[in-house]
């Protein structure tokens, strides 16, 4: 009997909460070994709080239920021990802000080797050798001087780098990245993701990339969950969300991105946004989250909540669009 | 590194320079005549002139400071009027007394307050970072005359473990010397650790919540070494910081501390040359205790530059 090659990461009915605040509420998906799931939403809507309970590292105060099933365990029932012996080593993750995610007072390369040091019990010359050849991948100059910088004398975009090299030195099975560009130069976020996408793939590692920018995942990713208020709203391969979008809510991101036909330098500008805003976590709307800003909603949105799946449509939506080549042929 | 040490040691003997203008008027020049004052009401003008005279302190008052700064440099801080002792070697017989006192005191605070403001912070919210927090906030409402009669009546009195008072010079007894400095050293002790529980659990805390504790996580520590290692180390800088700042408590709480148990050291000296209207010995010693002051926050600030490389760039 040949078992299925298992996944990077199992997630069922992911819940997070703290007292009476739950930031992810029932959340479900799948990234197979060397899959890239992004992960979209607007801010509020549950992205981080759901990496960072995959990772072990919700803030005091804040529980997880449900099963993440990762390299054999549920890491819901692991302990922090446990749990850090994996962190760094079969998944890991790169944070939004690298300026402030590197300890300000240590050298970056004592930082990465250390790394390489807990996990593969390494000694100190052959990780600092390890550590060179990493950000030698990075496209990082003069990597001999660079190990000997602290992470206030370098630059943002080369900041970012070396927190990738941190988080790639084991070969992780899954990387999570959080936002890994927002805080960066225009400038130099394509390059960044250029050298995260390339260095993923040569690992063979999974990936969920977090971010609210489209077109990052378009480029990126092979499937796309849309999270709203704690939930998953939509999911599905790539190409048939941002082509088909179902839910309102995927719709509303999409039509909301700037693109070249949609701004218009006279002012005139044909950028729609979603009217309204994310409700606050402790008084979410009964029935389906986004009905107050949704143009479809019915009675029935604000009664019931719509789970995915239904009708074997990938969207949480009791009104889901119709797709445009159905519409043609009716 | 050399160019942040370079302007630091500009910035000290600036703040020494200042301090000792500071000094000299507020004692000299705005204090009147020091003769006049030496001698007492009493005194004839002949008298008063004489003494004067003999001291240099018919001179110009630049002249005067002048004359006072050359001699200190040179370690000729002056003499009593009635003794004729130096300054100085009235000063270097105290120090046996002042110096364990303090450092020991101030060391005991920090050996307590780390551990016990890091374990706070740790806990906070819980039942055990709330008593620690309330046993600290009582640790500063206790002036430390009060903690050495406690523990005076307690382990003196009640026990008779220690002396509850006076002094065994170090020649003739080490052991004897270390007896009377026990209660001293723990009154002062437990009052700094109280004060500084509470900004090590602060800074702690501060540490805790920073993004690189999580990143240190995510790359395999946990939560412990986390906060040991990473955590601590930054945590590092706001004690350093504030240590420098208790130094002129610390040394506030030796006088009062000198005077519960009855120890010879420098800071009852002063007290009694004051009464005794011993203005040169009072200035010089002042001066010292001040130059100390700024001297170890002279130390605050290279430490900082060794322990952040982000200060010692900014030079």
């Amino acid at each position: 009997m040949t078992s299925a090659k298992p996944h990077a990461i199992e997630v069922k009915d992911l819940v997070v909460s703290n007292g009476d605040v739950t930031a992810v509420r029932g959340v479900s998906f799948t990234i197979p070994q060397g899959g890239r799931m992004g992960l979209v939403g607007e801010s509020g809507s549950g992205k981080s709080m759901t990496a960072l309970a995959l990772m072990g590292l919700l803030p005091m105060g804040w529980n997880t239920h449900g099963n993440i099933l990762h390299d054999g365990v549920d890491l819901v029932t692991q302990s922090d021990k446990a749990l850090s012996s994996r962190r760094g080593r079969t998944l890991s993750m790169v944070f939004q802000d690298p300026l402030s995610s590197l300890n300000p007072v240590r050298r970056v390369g004592d930082q990465i080797s250390s790394v390489i040091r807990r996990h593969t019990g390494a000694d100190k010359r052959v990780a600092e050798a390890q550590t060179i050849e990493l950000i030698k991948q990075m496209n990082l100059p003069r990597p001999e001087q660079l190990v000997r910088a602290y992470p206030h004398e370098i630059s943002g975009g080369q900041r970012q780098r070396i927190m990738i090299a941190m988080a790639l030195a084991c070969y992780p099975q899954l990387i999570i990245a959080d936002e890994p560009t927002t805080a960066l130069d225009v400038t130099v976020q394509k390059q960044v993701l250029r050298l995260l996408n390339g260095a993923v793939r040569d690992r063979g590692s999974a990936l969920l990339m977090i971010t609210h920018d489209l077109p990052i995942i378009a480029a990126m990713c092979d499937t796309v969950a849309v999270m709203y208020a704690g939930r998953i709203v939509e999911i599905g391969p790539v190409q048939e969300v941002f082509r088909n979008p179902r839910h309102h809510y995927t719709r509303g991101l999409l039509d909301s991105q700037p693109t070249m036909d949609n701004i218009a330098l006279d002012g005139s500008s044909r950028l729609v946004s979603i009217p309204g805003m994310v409700p606050p976590l402790h008084s979410l709307p009964t029935g389906c989250a986004f009905n107050p800003r949704c143009p479809a909603a019915s009675d029935k949105c604000r009664e019931t909540m719509p789970e995915l799946g239904t009708d074997g449509i990938n969207a949480a939506c009791w009104h889901p669009i119709q797709p445009a080549g159905e519409v043609a042929a009716q | 590194m050399a160019i942040y040490a370079l302007r630091k040691l500009a910035f000290f003997l600036g703040a020494v320079f200042v301090a000792s203008l500071a000094i000299f008027i507020l004692i000299r020049a705005a204090g009147g005549n020091v003769a006049a004052i030496v001698l007492g009401k009493d005194a004839t003008a002949e008298a008063i002139n004489a003494l004067a005279h003999a001291y240099g302190l018919d001179q110009p008052l630049p002249v005067q400071y002048f004359n006072w700064i050359t001699n200190m440099l040179q370690g000729d801080l002056g003499q009593s009027f009635r003794t004729k002792e130096s300054v100085a070697d009235l000063v270097t017989a105290r120090l046996s007394v002042s110096v364990p006192l303090a450092l020991s005191g101030l060391l005991l605070g920090l050996i307590i307050a780390i551990p016990v403001g890091t374990y706070a912070a740790r806990n906070v919210g819980k039942p055990s970072g709330a008593v620690l927090a309330l046993i600290s906030q009582i640790g500063i409402a206790v002036p430390v005359f009060w903690a050495g009669i406690l523990l005076s009546v307690l382990f003196g009195v009640k026990l008779g473990w220690l002396p509850t008072g006076g002094w065994v010079d170090w020649r003739e007894s080490p052991i004897g010397a270390i007896r009377s400095l026990v209660l001293p050293v723990l009154s002062l002790g437990l009052i700094m650790a109280a004060v500084l529980i509470r900004y090590v659990r602060s800074a702690v805390l501060d540490v805790m919540n920073q993004d690189y504790v999580r990143t240190a996580r995510a790359v395999g520590m946990t939560r412990t070494q986390a906060l040991l290692s990473v955590g601590l180390r930054n945590a590092a800088l706001p004690i350093v910081t504030i240590v420098g700042l208790q130094i002129a408590e610390l040394i506030g709480g030796t006088v009062i501390i000198e005077m519960v148990f009855s120890l010879p050291g420098l800071s009852r000296m002063i007290l009694a040359n004051v009464a005794a209207r011993e203005v040169i010995v009072v200035q010089s010693t002042v001066m010292l205790i001040i130059i100390f002051v700024i001297f170890v926050n002279f130390v605050v600030d290279l430490l900082y530059g060794v322990l952040d490389p982000r200060v010692r760039n900014a030079a």
